[in-house]
């Protein structure tokens, strides 16, 4: 199912050799199968559209060099707008104020607890002192989750375990933090559904009330077509700084990256590779773009373009 | 609550009195499937069936094309599944019905199992679970709560322990106390990960020193807003434990979940439970009916 998109081209490539230039015609179908490719990789089927367009559209007219096969020169567009759509300018996570703050926000099961900890582990290591905060008063177990992995960092966790409000929790943790000369504080959230109303409210009542200096989306890397829709409504809603992309050590394709990045002008900051604390990395649009498209050797490709 | 609009109306009106599809509404067939991550060989295998099947009964109208769009599609999902379930219930037995739930991180397993053992405690049965997830933080706690939630035992020997030990000790006190239900939790794991996909093959051998023909059930958990991916999950999980069941979570969200009409077809493998929600209620009984219905809702 999953071919290398260079082998799947080679077929609608054959029909661009012999000519100098890319036209409508003979272009048609190896757009389809960069479209087919990008569906198979998740990417929204709106966004895989107006992509493939604008790709159509630069490469239209395009004269081909001798030296290099047309299908290549197309890859190679395709690769260099993709890289460009999910890069930009990379930002840091935004560590401001005293102590700064870290909201975590996504849906269930996304890596929010998880990743939590592998950040404070990330600051720690930049000699920062680190709270954690557990916020998520739901979850079974959710709290000891927490706790467990600031035992295994040495890192404190603030946690209540009778008060049933996330936002009171926070507020006081972030007492807690200036109290105790802590210069970051995360707040691990309960996962919630963009439909679920209550949960929704509660989540932009924390981001209203903690006025974090950094609100993270954390996104599952295997999620589907709903990315779009999720990532949307979330930042409808709380206007987060940044994505953060788990579960990458798999060998989902990972098309929400550039879906979620065609829906909200936000980058991705850190992606989780891993169920350790140290597995965390920051993001390289360029992997990212041969990763979606399914050909790890797409940089020798491109170089030789 | 999501206010939802029937496509299939809509869809009715483009085709009444015509003997083809345009392929105007045979487009927006198309984004409807993939934007429900059925995925592009599925969508066009739906398509094709259709096509074939309006172009031979010609003459459709609005209330025959829902009918062949739901049979068609409702015919992938798994259709050499002879017994439809009913209700949570389970094939008579001597010894205990031993299910293992697998899946990738964070799908819903503790969760589904959680819900599983109140509807089956809810039947009068004797449910036991056993908590071989020793790895991520906190599971066996997470698990222990489930457990007393649903007012069933919970077998576990403490974080760390290996996850085979963990399910003989489950499966020992199982036949000793005369549980009709055993389910075993499992350590979330990416289905790339050899040495971990090869531990739910000890578990799995483990188990049968005791029951030689369990477990009954492997109970693969798909999170339903997972794309296709899950695609590969089916086909690794399957190649390590003989996946024999499916349940598709989070569906009271806005994610679709098609991409289990695929998996369906390709490894006949039945879907049998579907979670709707957080709440130990929030499991239902797979309807590929209602499914099918449910791909065609649009969220306001
Ligand atoms: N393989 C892998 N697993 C991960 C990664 N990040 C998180 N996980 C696992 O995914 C599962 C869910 O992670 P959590 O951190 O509990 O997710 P969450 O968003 O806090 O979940 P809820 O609080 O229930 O919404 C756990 O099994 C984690 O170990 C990652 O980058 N790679
Ligand atoms: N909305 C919704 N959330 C669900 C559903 N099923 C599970 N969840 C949530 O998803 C998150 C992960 O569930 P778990 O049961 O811990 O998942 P798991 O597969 O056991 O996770 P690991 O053991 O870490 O791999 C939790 O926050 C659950 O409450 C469902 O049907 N709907
Ligand atoms: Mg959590
Ligand atoms: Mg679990």
């Amino acid at each position: 199912m999953f071919e290398n998109l260079s082998e799947k081209l080679e077929g609608a490539i054959r029909t661009l050799k012999g000519s100098n230039r890319i036209t409508e015609v003979n272009v048609a179908n190896t757009i389809k199968e960069i479209r087919r490719a990008l569906l198979d990789a998740d990417v929204n089927y709106k966004v895989a559209k107006d992509f493939t367009d604008s790709v159509k559209e630069k490469a239209l007219g395009q004269k081909i060099q001798i030296a290099v096969e047309p299908g290549q020169m197309l890859v190679k567009i395709v690769y260099d707008e993709l890289t460009q759509l999910m890069g930009g300018t990379k930002q840091d996570i935004n560590l401001s104020g005293n102590p700064a703050i870290v909201l975590m926000a996504g849906l269930q099961g996304s890596g929010k607890t998880t990743f939590s900890a592998k950040l404070a582990h990330y600051l720690k290591k930049q000699n920062k002192r680190v709270l954690l905060v557990a916020c998520d008063v739901y979850r079974p177990a959710a709290i000891e989750q927490l706790k467990t992995l600031g035992q295994q960092l040495d890192i404190e966790v603030y946690s209540e375990p009778e008060n049933k409000n996330p936002v009171e929790i926070a507020q006081h943790a972030v007492e807690y933090a200036k109290q105790n000369k802590y210069q970051v504080v995360i707040v691990d959230t309960a996962g919630r559904l963009a439909v679920d109303e209550e949960m929704m409210d509660e989540i932009s009542r924390l981001k209203e009330t903690l006025q974090p200096s950094e609100t993270l989306f954390v996104v599952d890397a295997m999620t589907g077509q709903d990315a779009v829709n999720t990532a949307k409504a979330f930042y409808d809603r709380i206007q987060y700084d940044g994505v953060v992309l788990t579960k990458l050590d798999g060998d989902a394709r990972g098309g929400a990256a550039l879906s979620i990045r065609a829906v909200v002008d936000r980058p991705i900051k850190f992606i989780g590779t891993g169920e350790k604390v140290g597995d965390l990395d920051v993001f390289h649009p360029d992997r990212m773009a041969s990763r979606i498209l399914g050909m790890g050797d797409v940089v020798s490709l491109v170089e030789r373009a | 609550e999501k206010t939802k609009q029937n496509f299939f109306s809509r869809l009715g009106r483009a085709i009444v009195g015509k003997s083809k599809v345009d392929d105007e509404v045979l487009d927006e067939l198309e984004n409807i499937l993939i934007a429900a991550d059925v995925g592009v060989d599925t969508t066009l295998k739906i398509i094709r069936r259709i096509e074939a099947r309006v172009q031979r009964d010609k003459y459709v109208n609005t209330a025959e094309l829902n009918r062949i769009l739901r049979e068609e599609i409702a015919a992938l999902l798994a259709e050499n599944q002879t017994e439809e379930l009913n209700d949570f219930e389970l094939p008579p037995r001597d010894t205990p019905y031993v299910m293992l739930v697998v899946g990738v991180n964070g799908v819903g397993k503790t969760t589904t199992i959680g819900k599983l053992a109140a509807q089956f405690k809810q039947k009068g049965k004797k449910v036991m679970l056993g908590a071989a997830d020793t790895f991520r933080a906190a599971a066996v706690d997470q698990l222990k709560m489930w457990g007393e939630r649903a007012g069933v035992p919970v077998v576990e020997l403490g974080m760390g322990k290996d996850p085979a030990s963990v399910a003989y000790e489950a499966t020992k006190r199982a036949l000793e106390e005369k549980a009709d239900l055993l389910i075993i939790d499992t350590a979330g794991r990416l289905h790339n990960k050899t040495n971990l996909m090869n531990e739910l093959a000890k578990i799995k051998r483990t188990i049968q020193k005791l029951i030689p023909d369990a477990p009954h059930e492997v109970l693969l958990v798909l999170d339903g807003s997972t794309g296709q991916n899950a695609v590969i999950q089916a086909r690794e999980f399957t190649k390590v434990t003989d996946v024999s069941a499916i349940a598709i979570t989070k569906l009271d969200g806005t994610a679709k979940g098609g991409v289990v009409i695929g998996i369906s077809d390709e490894f006949k493998i039945p879907i049998k439970y579907i979670g709707v929600g957080e709440k130990i209620e929030d499991l239902q009984i797979f309807n590929r009916y209602e499914f099918v219905d449910s791909l065609f809702e649009e969220n306001a």
